[in-house]
């Protein structure tokens, strides 16, 4: 009995079936790219790998919550962009020392989830139709806020370019994967060790009967656009180290990445059930197959159908997993 | 006498090692309306699930209408004339009462669904059942009750030879159910065949005119219900005898202290001008037809929706409950009547549906101590007989009565001094029944106090200490426990105001 407990309750990061079948796949993914491209093999790649697993990385963790609550998040990428545009805008045309344009990039971010959480948890507004309205409108105000003027944050040898070591140091060590690991550990206890997790969950499962225990179902929800929001800053953050440049207009799909790669890890679009290190091993999943196609001579557009077939296959994988146990 | 509708002998049926059915006999006959009875997990379910060809049987014989059947699949049973009213309804809550019963069996002209056609056959199907229900209306608009008869409609529809009822009153009014006794009466003299499953002997002794009884998956036997009692019956189902007699005083001395008082409340038309107070220890018993405003009080009253007027004090204080969040800490729980929808989450092991309102005491520095609540729940888990393996069994695959101590379990261990238990045994086993009447009356020698909202008259003069009972959204009466009868508590929940 006391195994039992112990086996189900040490189970913050424990690898359910699907985590350990999208791991299967992630190895072998790697594995096949590895021997057909001898290009892959250099450690430039893995760098560029973890380069976009960043930024999508933490836009998965965030709406990780949100997609437990049974909502979705659709403001992901564009918001993300709006958040690094503001931040870039305001250190140019303010001359804001660095650490502060980061934190004004992840506040930019946050209110937009917390516009999200109000929509959906005061107004009632269904996820869906609330962030495809918050997406378009950070997409409006990037452009109007910056005139449609490409931003530029500073390089890496400008005296404000310290913060680019935050995710690769100048030999190419991508230390910001330390970051990323930080954050999916302290976000994974979050949702499996706190009251705001547990009730996440539990509302994302049966809404009502959470209600009905005495739970103030509306500001768990809130709570999780706000989450979402404040990784789609970090994201930005992410976004701007990595690629310096950004366009306005830009951004729009980073949120399916995103929620390709939750779904792939295990996360149940009805809410209820969710995993971190799930939301992890699907993040490296897309930015394997990101960087990898091109170097098996995939042009871009192969490798948006390879994604969507990815995708099928690890929802089918999920529906089937049902079907059998019962 | 005719012919055999339906004779099942010697049928066994395993899940792995665990033989769910140990040789069981059932015989029907045109026109009888023959109960199955027997506590949850006696094997009833399993035993309909063959007969409609769910489950494959290891063992037996099944013959209807004179014929060998071994039935694959329940399409071909249904086309058969075998038709189920299950207890859990299975409706497009979206789709109107026409387009519910005809489902699947549309007039199609064209490609397109000639609507016309099923509202005329659903209007004369509910004239012939002297059903008031508009065809056009939406199922998520009907009661509880009325969908029921709605399920009946459908399977009246389908020319159905054999009728299996599970538990078809459990959420129906006194009214409801005479109505539905009516139909049945109907059913049996056009010669058809009635399988009637429920827990409650009222009924069984009013209308069936055998019994099989199941215990544990064997078969006890079959009487004839007009040769036993209700003791008789109850004996056979749990090999013990179990007394349904009503309380005869109150058990709250007269100047005890007053734990809850509501004045004026109002709640749309639904809960109009309601005001009653509540003692510590004691149990008031909420009665009426269905419909008649008492779970809405109770809802009101725990903020699970808003209250237009009213006052609410709790031990002698005024209280602001603006939501649920705010009832619970005023000390106040609510079990649901649907407590797989409304109190439970079923996915989710016993142990974190226990401590769900009580998870601050169960944190710190805001992480959730594991240990902690599994201690706690593995005690009430054993001290409430939760028949389950361990705490962290989930608890979808627990039975219904172990479900309702699951949510009872939930509320103490929040340490409410006020519970209001919604139908608190609806769909409970007879055993299960007793125990949870057992820790109802344990929980107000505490001290705790209790609203208990039910349907069941025999329930409602066993355990309370008063009666309050309503009709159409209003008060119409209270009666101390020792003046309380049936006849006096129907009075009053038919006490309609004239407009």
């Amino acid at each position: 009995m006391e195994n039992e407990v112990k086996k189900k309750y040490k189970s913050t990061f424990k690898l359910g079936s699907q985590q350990l079948v999208a791991l299967g796949a992630l190895i072998v993914l790697y594995l096949y790219f590895f021997t057909m491209s001898p290009s892959f093999r250099s450690i430039n790649t893995l760098a560029s790998i973890f380069d976009s697993a960043y930024y999508i990385g933490f836009l998965a963790i965030g709406v990780t919550f949100v997609i437990a609550t049974g909502g979705i998040d659709l403001s992901l990428g564009t918001v993300l962009i709006t958040s690094a545009l503001t931040g870039g805008w305001l250190y140019h045309n303010y001359s804001l020392p660095m650490w502060m344009t980061i934190i004004i990039t992840i506040l930019v971010g946050t209110m937009f989830g917390l516009l999200n959480g109000v929509l959906v948890a005061k107004l009632k507004i269904a996820p869906f139709i609330a962030t495809l309205g918050t997406q378009m409108v950070a997409r409006g105000l990037g452009s109007i806020i910056t005139n449609v003027q490409t931003v530029v944050f500073p390089l890496r040898n400008s005296p404000d370019g310290w913060y680019k070591s935050i995710f690769k140091t100048s030999n190419n060590f991508p230390t910001g994967i330390f970051v990323l690991i930080f954050f999916a550990i302290v976000m994974g206890i979050i949702l499996a060790k706190t009251k705001v997790g547990r009730y996440i969950l539990a509302l994302g499962s049966n809404e009502e009967a959470t209600r009905l225990s005495g739970v103030n179902v509306d500001r768990y929800k809130l709570i999780s656009y706000v989450i979402s929001g404040f990784f789609m800053g970090l994201a930005g953050v992410a976004y701007a180290s990595t690629y310096t440049t950004i366009l306005p207009g830009e951004g729009l799909g980073f949120e399916l990445d995103a929620i390709a790669g939750v779904i792939i890890g295990g996360t149940s679009l009805v809410g209820g059930v969710a995993s971190i290190t799930g939301t992890m091993i699907g993040v490296m999943i897309m930015a394997v197959l990101q960087t990898g196609l091109p170097y098996i001579g995939l042009q871009p557009h192969y490798q948006v159908l390879i994604t969507g077939i990815v995708i099928l296959v690890a929802v089918l994988a999920d529906v089937y997993k049902f079907k059998w146990r019962k | 006498m005719s012919s055999t509708l339906l004779e099942m002998s010697g049928i066994e049926k395993s899940f792995g090692t665990n033989k769910v059915l140990k040789g069981v006999n059932f015989e029907l006959m045109p026109g009888e309306v023959h109960a199955l009875m027997g506590e949850n997990g006696a094997g009833k379910s399993t035993l309909m699930k063959i007969l409609t060809g769910i489950h494959k049987r290891n063992a037996g014989k099944v013959a209807y209408m004179g014929e060998q059947k071994e039935y694959t699949d329940p399409k071909e049973s249904q086309l058969d004339g075998i038709a189920i009213v299950h207890q859990e309804l299975n409706m497009m809550k979206d789709l109107t009462v026409a387009e519910n019963i005809y489902i699947g069996r549309e007039e199609v002209n064209k490609g397109f669904i000639n609507d016309h056609v099923a509202i005329e056959k659903t209007e004369q199907l509910f004239e012939r059942l002297k059903v008031n229900i508009s065809p056009t209306e939406k199922v998520d608009h009907l009661t509880v009750g009325q969908q029921q008869m709605v399920e009946i409609a459908k399977a009246i529809s389908m020319d159905a030879k054999l009728i299996v009822f599970d538990e078809p009153t459990a959420a129906l009014t006194e009214k409801e159910i005479n109505e539905l006794f009516k139909i049945i009466e109907d059913l049996r003299k056009k010669g058809i065949g009635i399988i009637y499953i429920s827990h409650r002997m009222n009924e069984i002794k009013k209308i069936t005119d055998r019994i099989t009884v199941l215990r544990d998956g064997e078969y006890i036997g079959t009487v004839l219900t007009e040769e036993v009692t209700k003791d008789e019956i109850i004996n056979m189902m749990v090999g013990r005898s179990l007394s349904e007699d009503p309380k005869q005083r109150s058990n709250v001395s007269p100047n005890a202290e007053e734990v809850l008082k509501v004045v004026g409340l109002k709640v749309g038309n639904t809960v109009i001008d309601v005001s009653f107070n509540l003692k510590k220890g004691e149990i008031v018993g909420f009665s009426g037809l269905m419909g008649a405003g008492r779970t809405e009080v109770a809802r009101a009253i725990f903020g699970a929706d808003k209250r237009d007027h009213g006052d609410i004090y709790i031990n002698g204080k005024q209280v602001n409950i603006r939501n649920t969040h705010d009832a619970v800490k005023h000390g106040i729980g609510y079990l649901s009547e649907d407590r797989r929808r409304y109190g439970l989450v079923t996915g989710f092991s016993i142990a974190d549906n226990v401590v769900m309102s009580a998870l601050s005491n169960y944190s710190s520095n805001g992480i959730i101590q594991d240990h902690k609540v599994h201690q706690e729940s593995e005690k009430y888990r054993r001290k409430m007989k939760v028949k389950s393996t361990s705490s962290t069994q989930i608890v979808r695959s627990l039975s219904g009565g172990n479900q309702q101590k699951v949510v009872i379990a939930k509320w103490l261990v929040r340490d409410s001094d006020i519970i209001i238990f919604d139908e608190p045994t609806r769909g409970i086993d007879v055993g299960a029944k007793s125990e949870i009447y057992d820790l109802m009356n344990e929980l107000v020698n505490q001290g705790k106090s209790i609203i208990m909202i039910s349907s069941e008259l025999t329930e409602i003069l066993r355990m309370s200490d008063r009666v309050v009972v309503m009709c159409e959204g209003r008060i119409t009466g209270e009666l101390p426990i020792e003046n309380a009868t049936q006849e006096k508590i129907m009075e009053l929940a038919t006490d309609r105001k004239e407009m």
